[in-house]
């Protein structure tokens, strides 16, 4: 069933962008203005290397309708430096965050331990201080926060969430995407499902 | 080769084993030698302390780049938009960092909107003083970004024939913009091994996306099954110079067509089949026939919201076919039923042989009828009146007229531009050019000066406000010392028209600060030095035509028009194009 069909085009919900560019300086400034124009906030932004040298990928997640997130892909597409642009619903990808929580090393509370919490989250021990420890964890954002609500009355010291990392569920490899965009004359936006 | 500095020629080995010859100048040098290679003649510009080292270099190269001096930043951007509209190529203007870079943002902002090729270069402070609010520092990149195509920061000289052939390719192709190079000092003054490489592809940007011959069917089919099909031509089909594509497309199938503000002199306003001009203060027929069409052709245009009014009531009866070489305008703003992703004249010529012999002339004749009621409750009124004030309307058809309809009519910006555009009978491409999407006052006196110079045998008209004329007056000293031949036409009517227009139709006539307490602009003009008369009598009009058109070199023409004349028919804002008021 397509998403159409699922919701109004005009309802707000969360999409999330990869954009793969060169690697130029820049660029995360010509992506960002296309938000700020439109006034549409960024959840948040990851950029990374990928496995093609010198070819960098923009994880962003927003939250606004279908029609404006077709009309910024479309905007992105036309930045000079940007190889592809593609959207995605949570369905079309696989996507993680990682979480840091930094903790009194010897709360207690109701007889638990803050070691009985972490194992039984899925979260793990990364660094263990005289006076506190930072806990890991990986998963989506409600995974992520629902330990940050269980960590707080241990008294939570500090907490912080990184960007989305998203991967799709295509099997099209990069480098293949990139061949052909070269080799073609017609527009990136022809080339779908990635 | 001449006087250029410390010159000698060396080898430098390429990666691909290729030995190209190149020879060791300064970064200065090497922009205006990238420029020379990209066929540019004409520069508008204006010195100041970080872009010395480049206009130390035009100093030996005046046999042939052709600098024009301008009066401000702002007149140097809008005379290379001017230059550009009519040459089709990308024109070309230097500023310095600091204010020089930030005075040319309006222009480059007017030549984003409406597609035109600029290539930008601007100074900037010496490379390790970035950063440091030096004197004349602004962050030129990040100003400029939303409103270039691309921009791009040279730091070390060894970079200047890599980003120049870059702004040339990706300003003049696809749909055309504006591209900035902001250029340290530093990399004026270096020393490297030039050699000089046109850009010809670049991996990540496709200009001309292919016209998909499943869309180019699908729009056949509902061209030729169509009874009430329509045609509207936007800027696009000038800048893929399709002009005749678009007659032949048009006279085979014999539909109808009406043009943008930005698509006007696209098409001859004598061809049997142009019906007119769209938009807020376009004509009457072509407006509402936009929700009684069964097939809306749209060919290089990005429905402006001063064409459609109320999108929700904009030809929702009509399938739509857009034809259109900006992927992110389709279904931008109206959603089509087939969208042909290409420039004009490829989609055209994919369309003529799919396409059927057709006529369709009791739909024309709906036009014609509309404009019959149109000339009777409007135009009649404005073109004869038989006393009273002058009108803007009567001006600029003597001035059509007398012209044949064959000069470059530059626009300014309100009732002026539009009552020109509406009654200035165009016969030539390339030739109404005017500020469209962003609507910058003070664009038409340093544009005519651009225009003039890319087409120095046509008769360039500029047509200006009182307003207007005001914010770029001081281009008069450029016209003088450069001896541009523009002929400047002030309508005025002591007002801001537009402004108090709306506040007379939509603010119970509280003229909030737009009536203006003008100076003499004769004596004005006449102390840069350049011919003026004033007209305030009707019958004094003819005569004071003449002499201006036809004197030598530059000339002013002061009217004195009606002092609260409205344009009409009038789109009111956020009304449907079926609601246009004819009074």
């Amino acid at each position: 069933m397509s998403l159409e069909l699922k919701y109004p085009t005009s309802t707000p919900r969360e999409f999330t962008l990869s954009v793969l560019t060169e690697d130029k300086s820049g660029l995360i400034n010509q992506l960002t203005i296309i938000f700020t124009k439109r006034k549409i906030n960024i959840n948040s932004l990851n950029v990374s290397v990928t496995e093609v040298k010198g070819v960098s990928r923009f994880t962003i997640v927003t939250e606004t309708s279908k029609d404006m997130i077709d009309n910024i892909v479309k905007q992105i597409r036309k930045l000079i430096d940007v190889l592809g642009a593609f959207v995605y619903e949570e369905d079309q990808i696989f996507y993680q965050e990682i979480a840091l929580y930094k903790v009194p090393k010897y709360a207690i509370v109701d007889g638990k331990s803050i070691e009985d919490l972490v194992s039984k989250s899925g979260a793990r021990i990364l660094v263990v201080e005289t006076d506190y420890m930072i806990i890991e964890k990986t998963g989506k954002a409600r995974e992520t926060h629902d330990l940050y609500q269980k960590l707080e009355p241990f008294g939570l010291l500090e907490f912080i969430r990184s960007g989305r990392v998203a991967i799709s569920k295509s099997t099209r490899k990069t480098e293949a995407y990139i061949k052909e965009l070269e080799a073609s004359n017609s527009n990136k936006l022809s080339i779908k499902d990635f | 080769m001449l006087l250029i500095n410390n010159m000698n020629t060396s080898t430098l080995v390429l990666e691909k084993k290729v030995t190209k010859k190149t020879t060791r100048i300064k970064g200065s040098d090497a922009v205006l030698q990238c420029l020379i290679a990209e066929g540019v003649t004409t520069i508008f510009g204006y010195p100041g302390g970080a872009i010395m080292p480049i206009y130390d270099a035009l100093y030996h190269y005046q046999d042939k780049l052709n600098h024009i001096l301008t009066r401000h930043e702002q007149g140097a951007v809008h005379a290379a938009q001017g230059m550009a509209r009519v040459t089709g190529k990308a024109g070309v203007c230097f500023a310095t960092s600091g204010p020089g870079a930030t005075n040319l943002i309006t222009g480059i902002a007017d030549a984003q909107i409406d597609s035109t090729p600029l290539v930008c270069i601007t100074g900037q402070v010496p490379s390790h003083l970035l950063g440091t609010d030096a004197f004349q520092e602004t962050d030129v990149m990040g100003i400029s970004m939303p409103v270039t195509k691309w921009n791009y920061q040279v730091t070390r000289a060894e970079e200047i024939p890599y980003a120049i052939a870059r702004a040339f390719y990706i300003a003049n192709t696809g749909r055309p913009g504006p591209v900035l190079i902001d250029i340290t000092k530093d990399a004026q003054f270096a020393e490297f091994d030039f050699t000089y490489d046109k850009c010809e592809k670049i991996r990540s940007y496709h200009p001309y996306p292919e016209a998909l011959s499943s869309d180019l069917e699908a729009a056949a089919n509902l061209i030729n099954e169509a009874k009430k099909p329509y045609i509207l031509v936007g800027q696009g089909v000038q800048l893929s110079g399709a002009e005749n594509e678009l007659i032949r497309f048009a006279e085979k199938t014999g539909i109808p067509m009406a043009a943008t503000l930005m698509g006007l002199s696209g098409i001859s306003t004598s061809h049997p089949l142009y019906v007119g001009y769209l938009g807020m203060h376009g004509n009457y027929g072509p407006n509402i026939k936009t929700n009684e069409c069964d097939v809306l052709i749209a060919i290089g245009m990005r429905f402006d919201d001063r064409v459609t009014g109320d999108l929700d009531r904009y030809a929702k009866q009509a399938k739509v076919i857009h034809i259109e070489i900006d992927p992110s305008e389709i279904d931008k703003n109206v959603k089509t039923t087939v969208a042909i992703n290409s420039d004009a004249k490829q989609a055209l010529l994919g369309l003529l042989p799919l396409v059927n012999v057709s006529m369709h002339k009791d739909w024309i004749d709906e036009f014609h009828q509309c404009d019959k009621i149109e000339f009777d409750k409007v135009i009649d009124a404005e073109l004869h009146p038989d006393s009273g004030e002058i009108k803007m309307a009567e001006v600029i058809n003597r001035i059509s007229k007398v012209t044949d309809g064959d000069a470059i009519v530059v626009t300014d910006v309100g009732q002026h531009q539009m009552v020109a555009n509406r009654y200035y009978k165009f016969r030539k491409s390339l030739s109404c050019i005017t500020s469209g999407g962003l609507g910058t006052m003070g664009f038409a006196l340093p544009a005519a000066m651009g225009a003039k110079v890319g087409q120095p045998e046509r008769t360039v008209i500029a047509v200006i406000g009182d307003g207007g004329f005001q914010m770029t007056i001081q281009e008069l000293g450029t016209i003088r010392q450069s001896d541009l031949a523009v002929k400047i036409l002030i309508l005025n009517n002591n007002f801001l028209g537009m402004v108090r227009q709306w506040q007379q139709l939509f603010f119970e006539k509280r003229y909030s600060f737009t009536e203006l307490d003008n100076p003499d602009f004769q004596m004005i003009t006449k102390g840069y030095g350049i011919k003026a008369q004033k007209v305030e009598k009707r019958e004094d009009l003819d005569q004071a035509i003449f002499d201006w058109l036809n004197c030598e070199g530059p000339a002013l023409l002061e009217v004195v028009v009606e002092q609260e004349g409205n344009v009409f028919p009038m789109v009111p804002s956020g009304a449907s194009v079926a609601e246009i008021r004819l009074d």
